[in-house]
C-alpha cells in the first residue's frame, strides 16, 4: 500500500491508525504503545503547567515532535470560547496549527454540543488553523463543518470510551458520501475488529486511546490494533464480495468421483 | 504585587514580564502558551509585555490526553 497515503490539509499521514496518550500508567508506556501501534499521528491535550512540581517530566520528551505528528486537541471543553482559547493556546504553543477541535455536550454521554462546535470552528477556521472536528455521526452536520473549512470531518463510532464499536454503519456511509473529504473514525472503538471494520467501510482513518491504554497488555492491543487499521484498509481496497443468502460452492463441480 | 497564575494568587516583584516570570518559574518556555487576561501573548512579545497587579496568566502545555 505504498501509494495509499492519507493527505489533510497537504499534509501526508502515514497511518491511519492515530492514537491518544492519556490513562496510560506513566509516560515511558504511552511510548511503547505508541510505536507498537506503527502511527505517526497523536493526540494531547492541552493544560496547565504545573508550576509547584516542576520536577514533572514532560510528555515530549518522550513524543518527539520530530518522528510524532503532534495534533493538540480541546478535549474537556464545554463551550465554544474555551474551545477556542484552548485550540489557540495550542497553536501558539508552535508546533502544528492541527488541532482536533471538541466541545463536549454532556459529561454522561460524552457526546459533542453541535452548535458550539460549529461556533468553534468557524473563528477557529479563520484563524488559520486545520480543524478536525469531533462531531456526532451526523452527515448534515459533517455538510456543514466542511462548508466552512474542515478538511476531514470526525465521527464518533460510540461514546467516547464505550468500546462499542461504531453503531451507525449507514450513518458513516451517508456521511462519506455527502462529504469528499477524510473522514476519521474518532471515539468508541473497542478492539482490533472494530477499526478493521471502519477501514472496511471505506473511513480514511481511526482515532482512539482508551482501546489501548485500558487494554490488560496495551502494547500488545496497539500492535493488534495496527493490524486491524492495516486488514481493513486491504480489504476496503480490495473489494469484498457480496454478501447472498444461499451457498455458492468454491470447489469445481466437474470431475468428482462417482459421477 | 498579586498575580493568578493557572488559577492561583501568586506574589510576585513589580516591573515583571512574562519572560521574567518564565524565568522565574524555570518553565521553558519553547513548549508552552501564554494567556494574559484572556489574550494570548505571542512568544516575541514574552520580553515586552509586562504583568501588572491583578493579571490573569495561564501558562499550558501539552499533556497526555485522547478524547475528553
Amino acid at each position: 500500500m505504498i501509494d495509499d497515503k492519507l493527505v489533510i490539509a497537504g499534509i501526508e499521514f502515514q497511518s491511519r491508525l492515530w492514537v491518544g496518550t492519556g490513562k496510560y500508567k506513566d509516560f515511558a508506556e504511552t511510548k511503547k504503545a505508541i510505536e507498537a501501534s506503527g502511527t505517526d499521528v497523536v493526540t494531547v491535550s492541552v493544560r496547565r503547567v504545573n508550576i509547584i512540581d516542576k520536577s514533572k517530566e514532560n510528555l515530549l520528551d518522550y513524543i518527539d515532535p520530530k518522528k510524532y505528528k503532534i495534533l493538540p486537541n480541546t478535549a474537556g471543553c464545554y463551550t465554544a470560547k474555551d474551545a477556542i482559547r484552548t485550540a489557540m493556546l495550542a497553536a501558539e504553543a508552535g508546533i502544528t496549527k492541527l488541532v482536533k477541535l471538541e466541545v463536549i455536550g454532556d459529561d454522561k454521554t460524552l457526546f459533542p454540543d453541535n452548535e458550539a462546535t460549529l461556533e468553534a470552528a468557524k473563528v477557529l477556521v479563520k484563524e488559520g488553523l486545520i480543524v478536525l472536528p469531533y462531531m456526532s455521526d451526523d452527515p448534515i452536520m459533517a455538510k456543514k463543518l466542511v462548508d466552512l473549512g474542515c478538511p476531514a470531518v470526525m465521527p464518533l463510532a460510540a461514546p467516547i470510551g464505550s468500546g462499542l464499536g461504531i453503531r451507525n454503519p449507514y450513518n458513516i456511509r451517508i456521511i462519506m458520501e455527502t462529504v469528499k473529504v477524510p473522514i476519521i473514525v474518532d471515539a468508541g472503538v473497542g478492539t482490533a475488529s472494530d477499526v478493521a471494520f471502519a477501514m472496511e467501510l471505506g473511513c480514511d482513518a481511526v482515532l482512539l486511546n482508551t482501546a489501548i491504554a485500558g487494554a490488560k497488555d496495551p502494547i500488545a492491543m496497539a500492535e493488534a490494533m495496527k493490524y486491524g487499521v492495516l486488514g481493513g484498509r486491504l480489504a476496503y481496497k480490495a473489494g469484498r464480495i457480496p454478501r447472498k443468502l444461499y451457498a455458492t460452492a468454491s470447489s469445481p463441480i466437474e470431475g468428482m468421483i462417482g459421477s | 504585587m498579586n498575580i493568578t497564575l493557572n488559577g492561583e494568587i501568586k506574589t510576585v516583584h513589580d516591573n515583571i514580564t512574562v519572560l521574567g516570570l518564565l524565568e522565574l518559574l524555570q518553565i521553558q518556555h519553547q513548549r508552552v502558551a501564554v494567556e494574559l487576561n484572556e489574550s494570548i501573548v505571542k512568544k516575541d512579545n514574552y520580553g515586552s509585555t509586562a504583568i501588572k497587579n491583578g493579571d490573569i496568566l495561564e501558562v499550558v502545555s501539552f499533556m497526555g490526553g485522547g478524547t475528553v
